[in-house]
């Protein structure tokens, strides 16, 4: 029995073994700085494109010479796309819907995850799983019946819907919500009862206890949400390609691809500009804001 | 919800009036609150997604000028026609391929990113993300330029290895790959997130005892990393599945569903012959194709949710 442990104990192997740990650690780093930089090159490789088309004039485009590398960078696609009212027209119609659907998300989305975490009532666990589900329906599947939908709604009431962008704000939160309210209810889970048993026995109100405690409290969860339902609405692409037609009502997304294209006639270095420009504001979110947008990514799967 | 309901006997006699008064009429009307904080939700998703998934069931049994009753009409004029049988393969092809990859790869960078000190990890897991971040229809044009017939880079790059000018979006096979390579590098990130923040949670003690037990590395991998990640690994691809089988914008812009409807998937051809060909009962029933995936993701993502609910 000794013997045995004299022997596992023998130092000179155990010195060997820990070199040799020491060195496959060292190449295992190596190995994975260099997958690392492969897998960024491929990542980064369409948005660097982007900026490096978005800096060269027509001319320089057609002319076919090194695509990765600019000769003469010019402005100029930045200062008629900023100069153009199409443009700002998309990027004005963008904006508010984007920042009116975060507005009705937060405002349908935080009362409710709200009542789903802390007032059980009939059929809120129900409820609270339906939210998710709903989240996993997708807009391919509804876009065609809305669309009817809008469109009976048009000839019953006089309404017209179709083809207005204020038609979006009725659609987009059907893709936001859910999801909202899934993170929500998980962060307010996350809150100590005894932090609004004794707001209550303080004489507050069930909504002095949400915008005084709970608001507070789960801002981390409240910004995450903030950003995926800004992303969502930003980045949204089938319904107002479906719902909006008339250049005057597109966002940009759909603007960029059905105006800049002109036919077969493509002006490359137009549409990049538009793209990056179109990627600009979620990008500058992200850069600033990265974990709460990494932690409103994990929240919905880690947390239920 | 009981703890409420004792709490009020704790309080002292002594108490305001006022504040008890206060507090058994928040009590007394909870229920009637909670049902007004919720009714813009329930109200929102009956109307915006409940009503119009089971509309889209009526729709689907309605002629294409939507005045009469087919029944099964347009599901027998579907199963008819080759194009549907080819949308239906490459729906499958697309999801399950791209959805394989897209997991791989995550797994893959992951455990790199993983690997090296925590100082760096932000800044590459930062690089990274950036194609989850970027609107899918703005990067994907980027894709369409980099994939552009006469004027590909990629192609410009190739040439000097020797290989000839690829018809990225010209040709069948070439223009699936395409869409597929898009779709992972679009969601590869989102993978590479969840499975990042599941390996931190694996307790460092495991791998430990695995290296003490003599295991070498893919042993750590195949009975430590994979059983603990599994619920993780379960959900993420379940999600991303549904996303890839309901993809749209990825293949409406890069081909939108050419050459000759060989990258054509259910959104993009329920699209084309709903809004564009304007048939929109046609559409639907396509559309309604997506419905079993959705449905089996639903039950196993229930019972995932209910066997959570009772370790709670």
């Amino acid at each position: 029995m000794t013997s045995t442990i004299v022997i596992d104990k023998a130092a000179p192997t155990r010195a060997v073994k820990y070199g040799s740990m020491s060195r496959d650690r060292t190449w295992a780093l190596r190995w994975s700085y260099f997958f690392l930089t492969l897998f960024a090159v491929f990542s980064l490789v369409p948005p660097i494109y982007m900026l490096i088309t978005s800096l060269k004039s027509s001319a320089e485009i057609s002319a076919a010479t090194n695509p990765w590398w600019v000769f003469h960078p010019t402005l100029s696609n930045y200062v008629e796309l900023l100069s153009s009212n199409q443009f700002l027209t998309f990027f004005r119609n963008s904006a508010f819907v984007s920042i009116f659907v975060v507005t009705i998300t937060m405002l349908i989305s935080i009362p409710a995850a709200f009542a789903l975490s802390r007032m059980r009532f009939w059929g809120s666990a129900t409820l609270a799983t339906g939210v998710f589900l709903t989240y996993l329906i997708p807009d391919s599947l509804l876009f065609l019946p809305l669309f009817k939908m809008f469109a009976v709604f048009g000839d019953w009431t006089g309404i017209q819907l179709i083809n207005r962008w204020y038609v979006l704000l009725f659609v987009y939160p059907t893709l936001t919500v859910p999801f909202c309210t899934w993170i929500m209810i998980g962060y307010f889970a996350s809150i100590p009862k005894e932090l609004d048993e004794a707001a209550i026995i303080d004489g507050a109100s069930w909504f002095q206890t949400l915008t005084r405690i709970f608001i507070p409290v789960a801002m981390p969860g409240l910004i995450a949400a903030t950003i995926f339902a800004f992303t969502v609405s930003w980045a949204q692409f089938l319904y107002p390609l479906v719902f909006t037609t008339s250049t005057d009502q597109l966002v940009l997304p759909v603007g960029i691809i059905t105006s800049l294209i002109k036919g077969d006639v493509f002006n490359w270095g137009q549409i990049m500009t538009g793209a990056l420009l179109g990627a600009a504001p979620p990008l500058i979110i992200y850069a600033f804001l990265m974990d709460y947008y990494i932690a409103g990514l994990t929240a919905g799967a880690t947390k239920g | 919800m009981v703890d409420f309901a004792l709490q009020p006997n704790s309080v002292p006699e002594t108490r305001a009036k006022r504040k008890r008064a206060s507090l058994r009429t928040a009590l007394k009307r909870k229920s009637t609150a909670a049902f007004l904080m919720t009714l813009p939700l329930i109200l929102l998703i009956s109307i915006m997604v409940i009503y119009p998934a089971f509309y889209s069931l009526h729709l689907a049994t309605l002629n294409k000028s939507m005045q009469r009753f087919v029944g099964f009409g347009n599901f027998e004029f579907l199963f008819k026609r080759e194009t549907f049988w080819l949308v239906v393969k490459q729906s499958c092809i697309f999801a399950i391929t791209a959805v394989v990859f897209k997991a791989l790869i995550g797994f893959i960078v992951a455990h790199f990113v993983h690997n090296i000190p925590v100082k760096g990890q932000r800044k590459w897991r930062g690089m990274l993300l950036v194609p989850w971040v970027i609107p899918p229809a703005m990067s994907t044009l980027a894709w369409l330029w980099l994939f552009d017939p006469s004027y590909s880079a990629f192609n410009y790059t190739l040439s000097f290895f020797g290989i000839g000018p690829i018809p990225w979006t010209g040709d069948a096979s070439w223009a699936r790959f395409s869409v597929i390579l898009v779709n992972i590098w679009y969601g590869a990130p989102f993978f590479m997130i969840m499975y990042l923040a599941s390996l931190k949670s694996v307790p460092e003690q495991l791998y430990e005892a695995a290296a003490i037990d003599g295991a070498n590395w893919w042993q750590r991998i195949w009975y430590v990393t994979l059983p603990m990640m599994r619920n993780i690994i379960a959900i993420t691809t379940l999600f991303s599945l549904i996303v890839t089988f309901a993809n749209f914008d990825i293949v409406r812009i890069l081909t939108s569903g050419g050459p000759l409807d060989h990258t054509h998937i259910f959104a993009t051809w329920a699209f084309r012959v709903g809004i564009e060909g304007g048939d929109i009962p046609l559409g639907a029933s396509v559309s309604l194709f997506m419905f079993p995936i959705l449905a089996i993701a639903a039950v196993f993502i229930l019972r995932d949710i209910n066997k959570r609910g009772n370790e709670a």
